[in-house]
């Protein structure tokens, strides 16, 4: 049944006919007639963020939350602009959005007209599609098809761009019956030959390792059961990127902790002795690999990816298998099953020897003190004292987010968002009111340090405006630590710019916002602060004051392979030059 | 100092590079074009020709030919990433089983006067190529033929008095029986 009506109304029945609840925006001339549909129904809620990134941002946290698509609306020029670092986020860390944002009227396009820009040309590279919708009979199809663009195959950002005069315009509005694009259409099932082959390869593995990524989240939480199914029938250890942390429990016996740069010396070491590497749903990112030249030089490689060009990219791979990461999976189980698949269980007892040594060395060790706060210390009890509640975890870039990773404990997919490919300092505050809104009943806190926090601050007004009880908990060393730590480490420690100076006080900050701000720099309070934290049903800033001079260990430095890592007590024992660590080579690398 | 010299080969083996022509089937949708040379431009690979014009006008599709220098390994990555591209339908190596046929068409403008246009003549008759154009102290040619019969007839018309050349990319089709 076709309905009559205009093209701002167009876009809410698009969003209602969706199922969107939600959506993060900040108005402005070009989408006022959208502002005035939406002014109009109840379905939608609209959410008034303080800056168009921050919009993205919470849109990506309610997106990796929930599973939902996030969705964005912003006004033309600023507002487009505000929003690319956001889509760029989305686009490396495969986030489904759509992002509407108003242009100018189509008769003034190209004119450099007041608040123009051209939004499809500046976003082109950092979505996965977008469209400038020139005429209104487009408009209905257009929109429910940038609803299945953003979600299906990899999942990216999708920017709508949409001219003042079309959401003016009348015209007939359908719900298409099923709203594919006309061509686009990606593969989910797995090649059964290579799936097979794969099987074939993990039953006679002496020393397998599954190394899996932010596609088993993307995939859904079924992806995530079925892995953990495989993991046991197999018995094999497991290893996850940044972006797949909670995919498996980190509580598990099988779990080795996060793998990379910051990973554990047990993940990194089977990375590099392993004789079969089964990729689930990752991307050998550099942050992973290390010295490409070095990487894991013993194996033999599965990858299983939804997107043909992430296979064969970096790291060649000996059974490619392109599919979504849930069918594939649900493919394997049953071939194991039905095939009666058996682990070489002798060899894995050997192999498994060796990772129980290597995880002997305690890489995440640390020592700590009764006088100054040491920032793992301060993750560990956040999550100690945090662990049997609902909890939602977002971070900012740096220091902090590593050892989020590393000392918080995830055993639930779409529990922890962060920023992994783009790195974009300022994600965590907006994630966490996006998180927070999917969630209205969990405990949602977003690791921070403060600088990072510094760059989406102004998102605190709209965590108070919808009563998002967020909790900001910042690792304050006065540094931006990893900027801090890589100086040190390449450039003589001469620290240039990286000390924070001039810092707020947090605590009247938050009280200045409408919150509550809690400041805690003796150890002895830890505990108990943050079960003050916790307990308060409003809005937190959380100033921890750590250990000024903390670094991130262990560490893969640049240019180097997984097996020479860097471990924490690596200055003490040797008292080496840190800074001559990395050769000349390696400093190009970052 | 902890510098360590590596015991592994090096990974970034020196593979050949080789000249492919893809034929890209696409939508022809406003930015297309924009998308598939920012692709190339945004990720570091070489465009040597480029020819796309739309060739079904009812179903709005377009044939894009380009023509590209990389590794196997850069020329599977283009595929791959063209074929990422929601617009893109398909992505098919001409030159996968043996050469393709290629031809382009280059337009040139030659003036002189006594020998040198007795000479443009001749080499014109000899290259089969038209005369679009002719006033009594200049010609326009027309030449289709491969881009390496193309480069010789622009040389040697640069010798007879060539004031100005056109051309177009590549179009190509596979050999054989079988169509895309």
């Amino acid at each position: 049944m076709s309905e009559t009506m205009t093209g701002a109304e167009m876009v809410i029945r698009a969003l209602q006919d969706q199922g969107v609840e939600h959506i993060f925006g900040y108005p402005g001339g070009a989408v006022l007639p959208i502002y005035d549909a939406l002014f109009h129904q109840e379905k939608v809620q609209h959410v008034l963020v303080r800056h168009e990134q921050g919009a993205v941002h919470a849109a990506e946290g309610y997106a990796r939350s929930s599973g939902k698509p996030g969705v964005v609306l912003v006004t033309s020029g600023p507002g487009a602009t505000n929003a690319i670092t956001g889509l760029a986020d989305a686009m490396m860390d495969s986030i489904p959005l759509v992002c509407i944002t108003g242009q100018v009227p189509t008769h003034l396009i190209g004119s450099d007209a007041f608040q123009e820009c051209d939004t499809v040309g500046i976003t082109r590279h950092c979505t996965k599609h977008n469209y400038l919708v020139k005429s209104i009979e487009d408009l209905p199809r257009v929109l429910h098809e940038a609803f299945y663009v953003a979600q299906n195959g990899r999942p990216g950002p999708v920017v709508v761009d949409l001219p003042k005069d079309i959401q003016f315009k009348t015209g007939s509005y359908v719900r298409p019956l099923s709203n594919q694009h006309k061509t686009y259409r990606p593969t989910v099932k797995g090649d059964m030959e290579h799936i097979r082959a794969a099987i074939e390869l993990m039953a006679n593995a002496k020393r397998p390792v599954f190394y899996t990524g932010g596609g088993v989240v993307n995939s859904g939480p079924h992806a995530a059961t079925l892995l953990r199914e495989l993991v046991r029938l197999t018995g094999f250890p497991i290893t996850s990127t940044l972006m797949g942390l909670g995919a498996y429990p980190a509580s598990d016996t099988q779990w080795l902790g996060m793998l990379g740069m910051h990973g554990t010396y047990e993940a990194n070491l089977a990375m590099h002795e392993c004789d079969v590497m089964i990729n689930i749903g990752a991307r050998f990112d550099d942050r992973i690999t290390g010295r490409l030249d070095a990487f894991s030089p013993f194996s033999k490689r599965i990858h299983v990816d939804i997107d043909p060009s992430s296979i064969n990219k970096t790291v060649k791979v000996d059974i490619p298998i392109v599919g979504d990461c849930a069918h594939v999976l649900e493919d394997m189980v049953r071939l194991w099953r039905q095939g009666a698949h058996q682990s070489d269980k002798v060899a894995l007892k050997d192999w498994w020897g060796k990772i129980e040594g290597w995880r002997a060395r305690n890489c995440l060790g640390f020592r700590n003190s009764t006088e100054t706060i040491k920032p793992q210390h301060a993750i560990q009890r956040l999550y100690e004292l945090t662990k049997d509640r609902e909890t939602y975890v977002t971070t900012e870039v740096g220091q902090h987010q590593m050892w989020a990773a590393q000392y918080f404990r995830f055993e639930e997919p779409n529990r922890w968002m962060t920023s992994g490919g783009h790195g974009t300092m300022g994600y965590g505050l907006p994630a966490a009111v996006g998180a927070q809104l999917a969630h209205p009943d969990a405990l949602v806190i977003d690791i921070a340090g403060e600088a990072s926090i510094q760059m989406m601050l102004q998102e605190m007004s709209t965590a108070l405006q919808y009563n998002l009880p967020i909790k900001v908990f910042i690792l304050n060393n006065e540094y931006m630590g990893m900027v801090r730590q890589w100086q040190e480490l390449l450039h003589g420690g001469r620290y240039s710019q990286s000390y924070s100076e001039s810092l707020p006080d947090f605590v009247k900050l938050a009280e200045a916002y409408g919150g509550v701000g809690i400041r805690c720099d003796n150890p002895a309070d830890l505990d108990a602060k943050i079960l003050e934290m916790i307990n308060v049903n409003r809005p937190v800033i959380f100033d921890c004051i750590v250990d000024k001079t903390e670094n991130c260990f262990p560490m893969i430095p640049s240019g180097k392979a997984h097996n020479e890592m860097l471990l924490n007590d690596y200055l003490g024992e040797t008292g080496a030059d840190i800074g001559s660590v990395i050769d000349e080579k390696g400093k190009m690398l970052v | 100092m902890l510098q360590m010299k590596t015991h592994y080969p090096d990974a970034t083996r020196v593979e050949p590079s080789h000249r492919r022509t893809l034929a890209i089937i696409v939508d022809n949708e406003p930015g297309v074009l924009a998308r598939i040379a920012g692709l190339f431009s945004g990720r570091g690979y070489n465009i040597e020709s480029l020819t796309v014009t739309e060739t079904e006008h009812e179903a709005h599709i377009s044939r894009i030919t380009i023509v590209t220098t990389g590794t196997d390994s850069i020329i599977q990555q283009i595929k791959s990433q063209l074929e990422r591209l929601v617009p893109v339908h398909r992505v098919v190596d001409l030159t996968l089983t043996g050469e393709a046929v290629e031809r382009e068409l280059c337009l040139v403008k030659v003036v002189g006067k006594g020998d040198h246009r007795v000479e443009a003549m001749r080499l014109a008759s000899a290259f089969g190529a038209r005369t679009l154009d002719a006033t009594l102290t200049s010609f326009v040619y027309e030449l289709t033929g491969t881009t390496d019969e193309v480069e010789r007839f622009i040389k040697l018309m640069t010798a007879v008095g060539l004031v100005e050349v056109s051309r177009t990319g590549v179009a190509a089709m596979a050999r054989g029986a079988e169509g895309m």
